[in-house]
């Protein structure tokens, strides 16, 4: 056990226009060494805490309360059938949900900010989102006439928003890529790709008979109600793969900030790693918006406030996970509580995490990117 | 500040025996933008431990040639050969440890300290597993203190000065621990004191540090001081190369310049310096 730990305080005493940038621990053992900044591993503890919180309060609340003791006993195994059926099979699905698309929305907007140097470069705008929902508004419009058409959608839909993502995703890698990526040039094409897809989607609408445009709007919003082990145990599964790729890509994310030239300069394989990139971040929006639809908002607040607390250069990835399964969490947890009326959450993510946004940037007056 | 005064420009004694070994070459390099020929046939040799300005007028191809030398640019024909080996073959970083450039105005993403950015020079040297290790902590703290930054370490990059902002990429360059680097016009921008603080202190980092040097200078007079041989370029082509003696005639000045201009000796330093008179005709 010779794992050294030290820590660095910078070398300049805080004056004006010079301010401390926290302090760093360098962790060296064996082959590895690493150097992280207190505030990238206190926040996303903190954010994990959080998230453990509301994930309790949240299987407790809702129609039929339960206290905070009878949660934990009934999820290490005790507890009466009838609690244990309301907890395990009702609300953990949904809880569980809510925690996995927060972190892959918020993981993915890291992603998508860093690699695009440019905070707006999220999902939503990006047109991610909205090939998503062409995907599922087709499915869930087409095949809801009929029974067996039902049955069919109910399957499909999750598959064919991953469909749409993906579609959505591969277009706009074609038709921003130009030896390189510009991240003005991105947005522009992702808007324009957005706006196409939302057409779209308001086309099928209009065409489709009342019940199924009713069901397509509650999916276009984004909602967790009714969600179960069918979607929770997918998104898991993903994440389990997705999220280390993520976090492996860190290093490499660090250099691509720069310009191009730079990055290029620094021994980066730019046109690989930007690929490599893009498709995580969309794979990771893709099984988002399958489990739950296109919960807005997230991928684009998140990372600038994880960015705010952690007070580095970049979106952290770590950090705006937590914290993106934090929002969803709350999000939902209010729609099923303080307000009068079922909300879908979607509309909650907004509603909570624009003002905050903006908020930290009357406080601050940075702007990472 | 004049202390290093004469080491950019002293060429050193040449003694009898081999020739300095090429480090990186063009040959017959043909470059171009989409359609459009910025470069054709362009060949060209730096030596080891050489200072090379390359000067020419606005358009003529320096920062091309310079990007393609850099490998950020593909030539369409020809090719770059960066120690015997050519530069496309060779994987990207492990150019990125011989090889280490500054282009025209960096950008540094916002927010990001000096500190931090010299650290990103340590790129090609670490891994996954080496992040940050103790001979890369250890070079960077000694990349800031000979650049004299270390006490501007935890400022954001974006709110220092011109020169200071300069000062901090050459930082990261010397962190890179490269021994050719190359430079795209590094005084761009700056008022003429910050001019000659950044080409002192990339003559020093000739001198002292035994670096091979390539820098695209547009200032004829700053590049006849601080470098040792200059190329002159026009319509992407090589008009002329050797000691800014051999190179800064009025002659070339009227070819590739189309100005007309006398020559004096620089009272300072003593090489050429040029006195403009007016612009020519083409």
């Amino acid at each position: 056990m010779t794992a050294t730990v030290e820590t660095i305080r910078g070398t300049t005493p805080p004056e004006p226009g010079g301010r401390p940038r926290g302090r760093a621990v360098v962790l060296r053992r064996g082959p590895f060494s690493a150097r992280f900044r207190w505030r990238s591993v206190v926040v996303p503890l903190a954010a994990l805490v959080v998230v453990v919180l509301l994930s309790a309060v949240a299987l407790g609340r809702g129609d039929y309360p339960i206290g905070l003791g009878d949660v934990l006993r009934t999820l290490v195994g005790a507890g009466e059938a009838g609690q244990r059926f309301v907890v395990l099979e009702l609300r953990a699905p949904r809880v569980v949900v809510g925690v996995l698309v927060g972190l892959a929305l918020g993981v993915a907007g890291a992603l998508f900010q860093t690699f695009a140097r440019n905070p707006l470069a999220s999902p939503d705008i990006l047109g991610i989102t909205s090939g998503a929902s062409v995907g599922a508004v087709t499915a869930i419009v087409v095949s809801g006439s009929s029974s067996v058409g039902a049955v069919l959608g109910g399957l499909g839909v999750p598959l064919a928003a991953l469909a749409g993502a993906l579609g959505a995703g591969l277009l706009l890698f074609l038709l921003a890529f130009r030896s390189g990526v510009d991240g003005y040039r991105l947005v522009l094409v992702g808007v324009a790709i957005s706006s196409m897809g939302l057409a779209v989607v308001d086309w099928l609408l209009t065409r489709a008979a009342i019940y199924d445009a009713a069901a397509a709007y509650v999916w276009i919003v984004g909602s967790l109600n009714a969600r179960t082990w069918d979607q929770a145990v997918p998104l898991a599964l993903a994440l389990a793969v997705l999220v280390p790729l993520a976090l492996a890509a860190g290093r490499v994310l660090g250099v691509m900030q720069f310009g191009d030239d730079t990055a290029r300069g620094l021994g980066v394989r730019l046109a690989a790693a930007q690929a490599a990139v893009v498709l995580v971040a969309v794979v990771l929006v893709a099984a988002a918006v399958a489990a739950a639809g296109p919960i807005t908002f997230v991928a684009l607040v998140v990372p600038q406030i994880a960015v705010r607390l952690t007070g580095g250069s970049r979106p952290p990835l770590l950090a705006s996970g937590l914290l993106g399964a934090a929002l969803v969490v709350l999000a939902d947890l209010l729609t099923r509580t303080v307000l009068p009326q079922a909300l879908p959450v979607g509309i909650i993510t907004a509603v909570v995490g624009a003002p905050y946004l903006l908020w930290l940037l009357v406080r601050g007056r940075r702007t990472p990117a | 500040m004049t202390t290093h005064l004469s080491a950019g420009h002293a060429p050193p004694t040449a003694p009898a025996g081999p020739p300095p070994r090429v480090r990186l070459a063009a040959e017959g390099l043909r470059l171009a933008y989409d359609d459009r020929v910025v470069v054709d046939g362009l060949d060209l040799a730096l030596t080891d431990g050489s200072f090379t300005a390359i000067v020419g007028p606005n358009g003529c191809g320096k920062s091309t040639l310079l990007r393609a030398l850099g490998r950020l640019l593909r030539p369409a024909a020809g090719q770059v050969v960066l120690d015997g080996r050519s530069i496309a073959r060779t994987p990207t970083r492990e150019v990125a440890r011989v090889l280490g450039l500054l282009p025209q105005t960096p950008v540094a993403p916002s927010g990001l300290t000096v500190a931090d950015l010299v650290a990103r020079g340590r790129h090609p040297h670490q891994s996954w597993l080496r992040q940050w290790s103790s001979d890369d902590e250890a070079v960077v703290t000694e990349a800031l203190a000979w650049t004299d930054m270390a006490d501007l370490g935890d400022r954001p990059v974006d709110e220092l000065s011109g020169g200071q902002r300069q000062r901090a990429w050459i930082s990261m360059a010397l962190a890179q621990e490269t021994d050719l680097i190359l430079l795209d016009e590094p005084t761009t921008y700056l008022d003429l004191s910050h001019q000659i603080d950044v080409l002192e202190l990339v003559a020093r980092l000739h001198a002292e540090r035994g670096r091979t040097v390539v820098v695209v200078l547009h200032d004829l007079n700053l590049a006849a001081r601080y470098a040792q041989r200059l190329v002159a370029m026009r319509d992407g082509a090589l008009v002329a190369s050797g000691t800014p003696h051999e190179v800064l005639t009025e002659e070339l000045l009227a070819d590739v310049f189309d100005l007309e201009a006398r020559v004096v000796p620089d009272p300072v330093a003593g090489t050429p310096m040029v006195v403009p008179v007016r612009r020519l005709p083409r």
